[in-house]
């Protein structure tokens, strides 16, 4: 890959980002829902972390706080990345313009020079193996192919601003949850690929469990309602018995989170 | 996370994701039609129409239901017509009456996309003048040669005014649902790739409204056009020259009602012929590239 996607040289920062005792209501008064209440959370640079939690624990909640969407109602988050980019659960693609445009916008908003931006563009299509379908729109794009191109986009937006001593950042909301089971299976890979290539951090938003045992090096599971860290899983580089036996593991921590809601 | 060199992802997954491209791939559409065909389509319906509406009229005249000055045959319109185009009137009136309405149109057009913008963005300002906007879309823009005559006299300022009255709230009307409709995830992506205000507004919002602003500005036309009708119809001066509205209202004067329908004839024919020929073109365009618009 070219010199833009080169991963970071060692820098001497510690997180990437660090979260410590966020909280976030929504509403003021008796009817306001504490949809997170201390969460403590730290993404290293370049590490990959997966978020895991059941439908409506706060996921999106925090990922809009970190992204900076919406604030805090208390706690802290320390950002020592870019700004942060972030892919949603749909491409939320511009459906005016076409794949490349769509690619290049982050660069057109940050003012990149024209030559600079078309040559990123064309390279991060590349990147995700869209080289050839550039000139096309969403419309005329696989619900797959419109995930790629939104990857390519949030590279953009991570990697550009990334540079000069700053860290890329790239927040990833259930990206994959909405395409069919080959699709999000080959994209599982994709990421995987782009993220070694690029090294940015990674913080992976999904309620799958073997999703997040797939990708990430690290999860860390949320429970619901105040949303906070119940435990934290190392999952680098295991093996394919030692993946399937974590991801039972975790699938139990996760039904017993979500059983003691029944009770209450 | 599996190690680098093993598991699913260092299968080659070229292959798979290829596959999958190209079964998932929506269909372009079947070969476009010829443009013959397609010209041939959509113009002979309504010359089936034309020919059948001017056969009835022909029809009722040779009954003789109607003395003649209230329904005169379709030859002596015709006649009228014809006479009115080769002398060359008939096109100063036309250039009369639609230099008018474009330069008013444009008027109206820069003066409601800021209107809209505000009303669409701002709560208070939606609150305070929404309501307002709505209200005076519905008014008849007939209604107000009245009172623009008291005020301006029987000029240019008048016959403007009433046009603006028109169009101004169908155009921002038109930009302030083009924005409503705006899927609430654009502006969102927009915000995270580090667009303002401003940047959102010109890479985010505007192209995103285009389709609501397109139609607003298609209905903003034809409420200009009607609008300045009804001026020109009413507020009748040597002065003002001699628009499509004055030749029809020369018409009823003269209680010549050949004149009377060549000015019904002219005035849809260049209300019709504009829509036709600069909105649905670009109408056609925005939504195609949008993979919207099956219907045009
Ligand atoms: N804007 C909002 N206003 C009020 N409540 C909200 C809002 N956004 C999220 N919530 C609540 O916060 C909780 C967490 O939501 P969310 O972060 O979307 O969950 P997840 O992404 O994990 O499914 C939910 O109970 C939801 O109802
Ligand atoms: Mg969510």
């Amino acid at each position: 890959m070219t010199a833009i996607l080169e991963p970071e040289t060692q820098s001497t920062v510690e997180h990437a980002v660090r979260l410590s005792g966020v909280r976030k209501a929504f509403g003021t008064g008796a009817r306001s829902v504490v949809a997170l209440d201390g969460v403590d959370l730290a993404v290293e640079p370049g590490e990959f972390v997966c978020l895991l939690g059941a439908s409506g624990c706060g996921k999106t909640t925090l990922l809009n706080l970190v992204a900076g969407l919406d604030a805090v109602s208390g706690g802290e988050i320390e950002l020592n990345t870019a700004r942060p980019a972030v892919m949603f659960q749909e491409a939320a693609l511009m459906p005016w313009l076409t794949a490349s445009r769509n690619v290049e916008l982050p660069l057109r908003i940050a003012g990149v020079k024209r030559a600079d931006r078309r040559r990123r563009t064309a390279e991060l299509l590349d990147l995700v193996r869209l080289g050839e379908v550039g000139d096309k729109r969403p419309h005329e794009l696989s619900g797959g192919m419109r995930q790629r191109v939104a990857l390519a986009r949030a590279l953009a937006s991570a990697v550009h601003g990334a540079g000069g001593g700053k860290q890329a950042l790239l927040l990833m909301d259930e990206p994959f949850s909405a395409l069919d089971a080959i699709t999000r299976d080959v994209l599982q890979a994709e990421l995987l690929r782009v993220w070694r290539t690029t090294g940015t951090a990674v913080l992976f938003v999904t309620h799958d469990v073997r999703e997040a045992v797939r990708l990430g090096q690290r999860v860390v599971l949320l429970s619901s309602r105040p949303g906070r860290v119940v435990q934290e899983w190392q999952v680098d580089r295991l093996s394919a018995a030692g993946e399937a036996k974590t991801v039972d593991e975790i699938n139990g921590r996760l039904r017993e989170v979500i059983s003691s809601h029944a009770a209450a | 996370m599996p190690p680098p060199d093993a598991g699913v992802d260092t299968v080659e997954p070229d292959a798979v994701a290829a596959g999958l491209d190209a079964l998932d791939t929506p269909d372009p559409g079947s070969s476009r039609t010829p443009v013959w065909r397609r010209i041939a389509r959509t113009a002979v319906p309504p010359l089936v129409t034309l020919v059948l509406v001017i056969g009835v009229w022909q029809a009722l005249w040779a009954l003789a239901f109607w003395p003649e000055f209230k329904l005169p045959a379709p030859a002596t319109v015709g006649g009228e017509l014809w006479a009115r185009l080769t002398s060359g009137e008939a096109l100063g009136f036309i250039w009369t009456s639609v230099h008018r309405a474009v330069l008013g149109f444009l008027i109206g057009v820069a003066i409601a996309t800021p209107i809209g913008l505000v009303v669409a963005k701002v709560r208070f300002v939606r609150a305070a003048i929404g309501p307002l906007l709505s209200g005076l879309q519905s008014l008849p823009s007939v209604a107000w040669v009245p009172a623009a005559v008291l005020w301006f006299g029987v000029t240019p300022t008048t016959i403007y005014v009433v046009l603006l009255l028109g169009s101004i709230p169908s155009i921002a009307n038109g930009l302030v649902a083009g924005i409503d409709q705006i899927p609430p995830i654009l502006p969102r992506a927009g915000k995270v790739m580090g667009a303002g205000r401003l940047a959102g507004a010109r890479h985010i919002l505007l192209p995103a409204a285009l389709p609501g602003y397109l139609a607003g500005l298609k209905q903003g036309w034809a409420f200009s056009w009607r609008s300045l009708m009804a001026a020109e119809i009413i507020a009748t001066s040597p002065d003002l020259g001699t628009g499509l509205g004055a030749y029809l209202d020369n018409g009823r004067f003269l209680a010549d009602m050949p004149t009377v329908i060549s000015a019904i004839v002219l005035i849809l024919f260049v209300g019709v012929g504009i829509e036709l020929l600069v909105f649905r073109p670009l109408e056609r365009v925005v939504l195609a590239a949008r993979g919207l618009g099956g219907a045009l």
